[in-house]
């Protein structure tokens, strides 16, 4: 023991650490900072150790080169011992982490802790969830499969939106014209080095300053936060009613940091790796990319938006969305740190996590796209082509064939990018039906070129079918009146 | 005490003269760098950038059909693998007449598929479709398909190719030089 102590006091005279370790270990925090809602920045700390080590352990087999990097994830797949494992450790640690700073950064919101004197902890706190997200979209090219490709496709077509420079922009993307070797070897740079060199340094910063400036007190509503004497309350707070950091407060971080790590070990288990899905050759065009979980909710907003507001959607939204955040602190630096007593920023987080949270929904089933495969695989339900005429049927053989059904369904079967037909005879007169057909319009395509009169004839005959028993389809009026005349029939 | 002020300030001279001396190697050095992480950008003005590539003989598509070919990008590094395996859509009108499409969407380069039963081009990811000539039918598109510039030469149809069509890069080089053909 005695020998232990005297190696350790060798050491220390030339390292000169212990001091200081001890200072942050012994710093008192406010007891009621020693709270469960407090462990989420040590957790996202722990997950990016995870995936530093589990990233260190892929990059000794994984091959960045376009022409081999799918089969060495094959490899890590089915050929390496546990490869798949720790492969599966990396996937679903990037979502765990993605998760995690999210929620701390909720936390940290609500709990008025960007306000002074954190607001720069918070500005890097901001920047430290930007390279995540880089992190988690870098990495999902890494696993260069047919998602990758054409996720990339998409990432260098909002490039290109940029004014005067996006032509060179998708190219520095790129690493050249095309999306190939060059793209994926630039990408390992960024995910391997850039990115994280930037990340250990941000996280060594906002630790250093959570250090320095003391861990935010627990919210009281009503107790206001000023420049003028905050810190002398703060100070008084930790003296008063304060304990040691370690191990007043650590266990709980120790505790939470430990579940979450068997949490990521538990779905690296049960749900294994994610991919590679199908070899990243842009010749097999039967493929519908979908990009990450963290990211569905832009894949989505991407086919909501109007057409005429995506390209500033896209390129100015970032930049408003990033400034805010960063000026928050400013705007708000002072006041009212309790949620209580905050209701605009409690609404705010709702909005936000609803928004995100239906447009990620809407992800998983991608109404806005056609069925590719309806108008071949889908049949159409008895009750629609009972008791029809020859015409009927034949007209819904038309619009079998016709890939109508990829966009309209039938009995909730089929693509769902325009309105159901169940019941479209009530909607539209005969009439209607006829010029919808041939002009399209209201985001459908015309049909004029590619439909004959006796398609179109038989096609219509079974539309007019389509509405619910006891319901009566819809009528123009002014037939009967035009037939009173003896002009046209009725 | 003159000494120790004349002394100072040589050394303060020489730090500065140190500190300008690093300043105009680092400026020296930011030249190769900067020009290394630009070359992705200006390797596109060397030659064989935009090539002719064949898509086959005239005979494999059949007049009044939109046919799917492919080819392989005209600079290939050894890394590249599959990804320069590209797809493209043939319509051959009549004739020499042809009109050869991306097969990237216009709206964000998903790989759009070609049904002849309804005459359009639609795409997996967002819903955009095409027309049989690649004009937008409907969905999020602000525009129709992509065309490569293409010839009919010696019974073979070829397309000028090396570049990704994106919506936005209207500074392309496609954008500049006008089809050939």
């Amino acid at each position: 023991m005695r020998l232990i102590g005297r190696v350790g006091e060798w050491f220390d005279k030339r390292l000169q650490l212990a001091a200081p370790i001890r200072n942050a270990v012994d710093h008192p925090v406010p007891k009621n900072s020693a709270s469960w809602f407090y462990v989420f920045g040590s957790a996202a700390l722990t997950i990016f150790m995870l995936q530093i080590v589990t990233g260190i352990l892929l990059a000794m087999i994984y091959v960045p080169s376009g022409a081999e990097a799918w089969s060495s994830l094959q490899a890590l797949n089915h050929d390496i011992t546990l490869g798949w494992f720790i492969r599966a450790l990396h996937g679903w640690g990037s979502n765990f982490m993605i998760a995690i700073v999210l929620i701390h950064m909720v936390q940290v919101f609500l709990f008025g802790a960007y306000k002074y004197p954190r607001e720069l902890t918070w500005i890097v706190g901001v920047f430290l969830l930007l390279m995540t997200l880089g992190m988690a979209f870098s990495g999902q090219v890494l696993r260069f499969d047919q998602d990758a490709y054409w996720g990339l496709g998409i990432g260098a077509s909002i490039a290109s939106h940029v004014p005067v420079i996006g032509s060179a922009a998708v190219k520095l993307m790129l690493g050249g014209p095309i999306i190939a070797g060059a793209t994926l070897s630039r990408f390992f740079a960024l995910h391997v080095f850039i990115i994280p060199g930037t990340l250990i340094g941000l996280v060594g910063l906002h630790l250093l300053m959570v250090l320095k400036l003391g861990i935010n007190e627990w919210p009281m509503p009503g107790r206001l936060v000023r420049k003028a004497s905050y810190d002398a309350e703060y100070h008084e707070l930790t003296k008063k009613d304060g304990a040691p950091f370690f191990p007043y407060a650590i266990w709980k971080d120790l505790f939470f940091a430990a579940f979450i790590l068997l949490a990521v070990a538990a779905c690296a288990l049960y749900f294994g790796p994610f991919g590679p899905t199908g070899q990243p050759d842009p010749a097999i065009i039967q493929t519908a990319p979908k990009p990450d979980y963290f990211f569905l909710w832009l894949y989505a907003l991407l086919s909501l938006l109007p057409p005429s507001m995506e390209t500033p959607a896209l390129l100015i939204g970032p930049v408003v969305v990033i400034a805010i955040l960063v000026f928050l602190p400013f705007v708000s630096g002072e006041g009212e740190k309790s949620w209580r007593r905050r209701p605009i920023a409690v609404l705010t987080v709702m909005l936000i996590a609803v928004t995100l949270g239906t447009l990620t929904h809407l992800a998983g089933f991608t109404p806005w796209s056609p069925h590719m495969n309806a108008w071949s695989g889908t049949p159409i339900p008895r009750e629609f082509v009972n008791r029809t005429t020859v015409l009927q049927r034949t007209g819904a053989l038309v619009f079998q064939e016709k890939q109508c059904r990829n966009c309209h369904s039938l009995g909730e079967l089929g693509g769902q990018r325009g309105p159901a037909l169940d019941s479209v005879a009530v909607r539209l007169t005969k009439d209607q039906l006829i010029r919808q057909v041939i002009q399209g319009g209201g985001n459908m395509p015309a049909y004029g070129k590619n439909l004959n009169p006796a398609e179109t004839t038989a096609l219509v005959a079974f539309l007019e079918t389509l509405h619910p028993p006891g319901q009566v389809p819809a009528r123009d009026a002014s037939r009967k009146a035009i037939a009173a005349q003896g002009s046209v029939k009725p | 005490m003159s000494d120790d002020e004349r002394t100072l300030s040589r050394r303060g001279w020489l730090m500065k003269l140190g500190i300008i001396f690093n300043g105009l190697v680092a400026a020296a050095l930011a030249m190769p760098v900067v020009g290394f992480i630009l070359s992705s950008i200006t390797r596109s003005k060397g030659n064989g950038y935009l090539s002719w590539v064949s898509l086959g003989p005239v005979s494999e598509f059949p007049e009044g059909e939109t046919r799917l070919a492919t080819f392989k990008n005209p600079n290939v590094m050894p890394t590249d693998g599959k990804t320069v395996d590209t797809a493209c859509w043939v319509r051959r009108i009549e004739g020499d007449q042809f009109q050869v499409f991306a097969i990237n969407c216009a709206h964000l380069g998903c790989p759009v598929r070609w049904f002849p039963q309804s005459g359009l081009f639609m795409c997996p990811c967002h819903g955009g479709a095409y027309y049989r000539d690649g004009s937008r039918a409907s969905g999020p598109p602000e525009r129709g398909l992509f065309e490569y510039p293409h010839k009919v030469e010696g019974g073979l149809v070829a397309i000028q190719a090396g570049e990704l069509f994106t919506p936005g890069a209207s500074a392309s080089l496609y954008g500049r030089k006008p089809p050939c053909a």
